[in-house]
């Protein structure tokens, strides 16, 4: 049994904080390499926009941070099913790691949104379905965070802030169809798995953005994982030894 | 069947009844989510009456005029069916062009035309430099005329 590869033996904090440690570096890494290139591509190499000139240069921030907005939570509510169903420690930690990421994210899609909004639309600000459902995104991460906060116990508050995740879940397609079911001020997406309608080059700049956002969410979630494990975990044997070992 | 599988399924059957209840109470507001009307929806009369609504589409091309008094602006606003005529005082955005979208807020005049408060650019989702677009621009062009040329003959049989 113990040659075989396991990996419910990284459901255990134990085994998963030394992992997430070694992993940060490198995803931290290759965070800047995919930013530095995206960043390039998009503000130095891509072109002009026919109708929108240099300011549609925002979507290179823009669209990433709404992308990963919606991707974290995704992430948050599957570790928030797993947490229910299988009762994991690891699971409801990753879930709380995450949501301070997501919500920057939120923030970001939304800020970034009213910038580009009132030069390009001439608004900062309108009630459309999909400005209206990332708002409620950033609204659920916030009361996500003010609900586990708000109960002492760690695995209670776990169950309570997962339920509230798997409910806000439905907000997800309703964020990223709203441009298609309802009239909005805000276009349609220009991207999806079959088609894409922008140049080839302001593409290449926005996945590239998108990676680097990705990468930067593992590595400060793997970061905030460390934290509260030591945190949840400090009257166990390891954590323990780990701090008596850091003292010598 | 395991206790964690049975939660595991009780998980995935609360999500499937949250998701039916928010595609009801979404189907329920959907008149209520829609940013703007379209001028075929004023036509049908689905316009509120002396309330502030927002109808959108292409603003037509051709039909920005600037009014006597200078500072009104008159355009119409279609949706390749209808049309609407639309009088506006104040800033338009840059994006504002004919034939391209517009959102307008205000209201309907006794006259049938819409009388605006705000008016806000709604561009595509495309994005290419203008040599791609004036390649796309021109090829259309073509493929107008040659459609046009093709329909002529028909037309005078």
């Amino acid at each position: 049994m113990t040659d075989r590869f396991n990996l419910y033996r990284y459901a255990s904090p134990a085994t998963f904080y030394p992992l997430a440690g070694a992993l940060i570096p490198y995803f931290a890494a290759v965070s800047v390499v995919f930013g530095l290139a995206g960043l390039w591509l998009g503000m130095l190499v891509a072109p002009t926009d026919f109708q929108q000139g240099e300011g549609y240069r925002i979507i290179f921030i823009h669209v990433p941070a709404s992308w990963m907005s919606m991707f974290i939570y995704l992430v948050m509510a599957f570790w928030a099913a797993i947490g229910l169903a299988f009762n994991t420690r690891l699971s409801g930690m990753m879930a709380q790691a995450l949501a301070p990421t997501g919500a920057l994210m939120a923030f970001l899609s939304l800020w970034t949104g009213a910038l580009w909004g009132k030069p390009m639309w001439g608004t900062w600000w309108v009630w459309d379905a999909r400005l209206t459902s990332e708002l409620i995104l950033l609204f659920l991460y916030i009361g996500y965070m003010a609900l586990t906060a708000a109960i002492d116990d760690a695995r209670r508050a776990d169950k309570a802030g997962g339920i509230l995740l798997l409910v806000g879940v439905v907000n997800i397609p309703i964020i990223y169809f709203s441009v298609k079911w309802w009239n909005t001020l805000h276009q349609g997406s220009s991207v999806n798995l079959t088609k894409s309608s922008m140049a080839e080059t302001m593409l290449w700049g926005m996945l590239l953005m998108a990676m680097c956002f990705w990468m930067y969410s593992i590595a400060v979630a793997f970061a905030r994982v460390r934290t509260i494990m030591l945190e949840r975990e400090r009257h166990t044997d390891w954590v323990k030894a780990l701090l008596a070992g850091d003292e010598k | 069947m395991k206790s964690r599988h049975k939660k595991l399924a009780l998980i995935g059957g609360a999500l499937a009844v949250i998701g039916i209840i928010a595609a009801l109470v979404l189907n329920a507001l959907n008149s209520n989510i829609a940013l703007y009307i379209t001028p075929t929806e004023v036509a049908a009369g689905k316009a509120p009456q002396d309330k502030l609504f927002r109808i959108g589409g292409m603003v037509k091309e051709g039909s920005i005029a600037r009014q006597a008094d200078g500072v009104t602006l008159r355009f119409v606003i279609t949706d390749t069916e209808k049309d609407i005529t639309v009088d506006y005082k104040g800033i338009l955005p840059d994006l504002f062009k004919e034939g391209k979208g517009a959102v307008a807020q205000g209201k309907l005049t006794a006259a049938g035309t819409f009388t605006a408060t705000e008016v806000l650019a709604k561009h595509d989702e495309n994005y290419m430099p203008p040599e791609a677009a004036k390649a796309v621009h021109d090829a259309q062009t073509r493929a107008a005329t040659a459609a046009a040329a093709d329909e002529k003959p028909k037309a005078s049989y």
